[in-house]
């Protein structure tokens, strides 16, 4: 891969299921060390680009490129260098903490794996949880569960989805710390769902604004707050939910 | 009452609603009672064509069969279980996006059912012996394991077969995990010979690798020999079908990635 590459490229990404719209010409890019959101209501088609970034599904037409490579070609190889953690994908609620995390552990082939385990569950502050059977942990602490997960192998790119959803919002606030200092640190590149704008605005250099599949703004927050001329990013996608066949704009 | 009756009426619903949208479940209806009515009604073709001399001789044999038998549905279970399992506890997409090939996680529940088919046989060859004083190595010698073997390689088959099923239509599919095997129950011939079958089911019989191996298993009962041309037509049909099933797998995760479901797998 390039140094200078983007770790992800997406030109034109069009999704349709049996006729229906998911996405339409969505361009998009996440360079090394920043935080970009991906933004919009359900059904915007955020899972949908997560999706095809992560090689489980193949988009329509357009081109999607992860650390330069195509994720359908190239699944197995991106796979060790990035990660994924969902709201909507659980680990296997009849095993014990320790033993998912030892589980992905071994797939990612992390070395010195116990250390880094403990590391994580440390950093999430989960550490007591360790031999709690996952199904009996609170969603909250799945949530972290999930993201430990997610940084086992040190990845180059996250992909979150909703990775706070479930969140009180101390813990929410936590983690958001934990994600900055990380890619501060380690300078991953996160691409991050979420329906927090405030969160969104506090965490993401850039964001992108989805609605049935069309890019409707992109930049920094300040960017689309001034384009939109809104005070906050809460305006901003109301405006965009309720005024339909928007303009894109892209300062 | 009227409050009862619609109430009733409201719970019927609750229960019909479902097969509108699944046709395995609407199917699986009609289809246990109908491969059970198969299987014992050739079981009882068979023995009333028995003389009483050698009637005892087929309690072996049944035996035999169950043990069998048991190797394939679990040897099939146990890769469509293990996929099933993962999309129950919604973590299917997190097995997805890590590096594991799809090769290396059929590998692994092949071999996770390698050691609970190991596992089952020694506990019902044990009681077996220990109650019936039935000795499945001394009744089968050397020529259980050509047997066995065949038996695993077309039950891990049947396993890659429906575990691409499930993983092109999700939960709606996982009837067929436990509905295949048992399709093939009365066409393997597992407990009576395959001449008892009429005709045109005898063609679709000699399709099945483990016509072979029931086949053998009985000659072998009887004469304590296995003909070699029963263990390699199994072993070539096994790997007809293995190739049949790997792109059968292929051509339905392709189709589920084009679909969107791949990635849906466990949520819906």
């Amino acid at each position: 891969m390039d140094p200078m590459e983007p770790l992800i490229q997406a030109d034109k990404l069009r999704k349709e299921y049996a006729g229906a719209l998911a996405l339409e010409s969505l361009s998009l890019s996440v360079e090394e060390g920043e935080i970009v959101g991906l933004l919009g209501p359900n059904g915007a088609g955020k899972t949908t680009a997560i999706h095809i970034f992560l090689g489980l599904l193949s988009p329509t037409s357009g081109q999607a490129r992860v650390f330069g490579r195509d994720p359908l070609i190239s699944r197995h190889e991106l796979a060790k260098k990035m990660n994924f953690s969902s709201a909507y994908a659980q680990l296997p609620s009849n095993l014990k903490v320790s033993e998912n995390m030892t589980i992905f552990a071994k797939l990612y082939h992390v070395p010195d794996a116990k250390k880094k385990i403990r590391s994580l569950l440390e950093l999430f502050e989960i550490t007591h949880l360790r031999d709690r059977v996952t199904g009996a942990l609170s969603s909250g602490e799945k949530t972290r569960l999930n993201l430990a997960k997610s940084l086992l192998n040190d990845p180059k790119l996250l992909l979150l989805d909703e990775p706070t959803a479930s969140l009180d919002p101390e813990m929410a606030d936590t983690v958001r710390g934990i994600l900055r200092t990380i890619q501060k640190e380690t300078r991953v590149g996160i691409l991050y769902t979420s329906h927090n704008m405030p969160e969104v605005e506090e965490i993401c250099n850039r964001i992108y604004f989805i609605h049935e599949g069309r890019l409707i703004a992109q930049g920094t927050p300040q960017d689309v707050l001034r384009s939109f001329e809104s005070r906050t990013l809460d305006q901003v996608f109301i405006k965009i939910v309720r005024s339909g066949d928007l303009v894109s704009r892209n300062p | 009452m009227t409050a009862c009756l619609e109430r009733l009426q409201a719970m019927m619903l609750r229960y019909l609603y479902l097969h509108r949208r699944s046709l395995p479940r609407t199917l699986e209806i009609l289809f246990w009672p109908v491969m059970e009515l198969l299987v014992w009604g050739f079981v009882s073709v068979y023995i009333r064509s028995l003389s009483p001399t050698t009637l005892t001789h087929i309690i072996l044999v049944l035996i035999n069969a169950m043990i069998f038998w048991d190797i394939l549905y679990r040897g099939q279970q146990a890769v469509s279980i293990a996929i099933v399992e993962d999309i129950w506890t919604q973590n299917i997409v997190n097995i997805l996006v890590s590096p594991l090939k799809i090769w290396e996680w059929l590998l692994a529940t092949f071999l996770y059912g390698l050691l609970k088919i190991t596992l089952i046989t020694t506990i019902l060859s044990l009681i077996a012996y220990a109650l019936y004083q039935f000795n499945l190595i001394d009744s089968l010698g050397f020529y259980l394991l050509p047997l066995v073997f065949n038996l695993l390689l077309f039950g891990w088959a049947m396993g890659v077969f429906t575990s691409a099923l499930i993983i092109r239509w999700g939960h709606s599919a996982e009837a067929l995990v436990w509905g295949v095997p048992y399709l093939l129950q009365p066409l393997s011939a597992i407990y009576y010979p395959l001449s008892v079958l009429p005709e045109w089911m005898q063609w679709i019989s000699r399709c099945l690798p483990s016509t072979y191996v029931f086949e053998g298993m009985r000659r072998v009962t009887e004469t304590k020999t296995l003909p070699a041309e029963y263990f390699w037509i199994a072993l070539g049909l096994n790997a007809v079908y293995f190739i049949l099933g790997g792109l059968f797998f292929s051509a339905m995760y392709r189709s589920a990635r084009r679909s969107g479901r791949l990635g849906r797998l466990g949520m819906d």
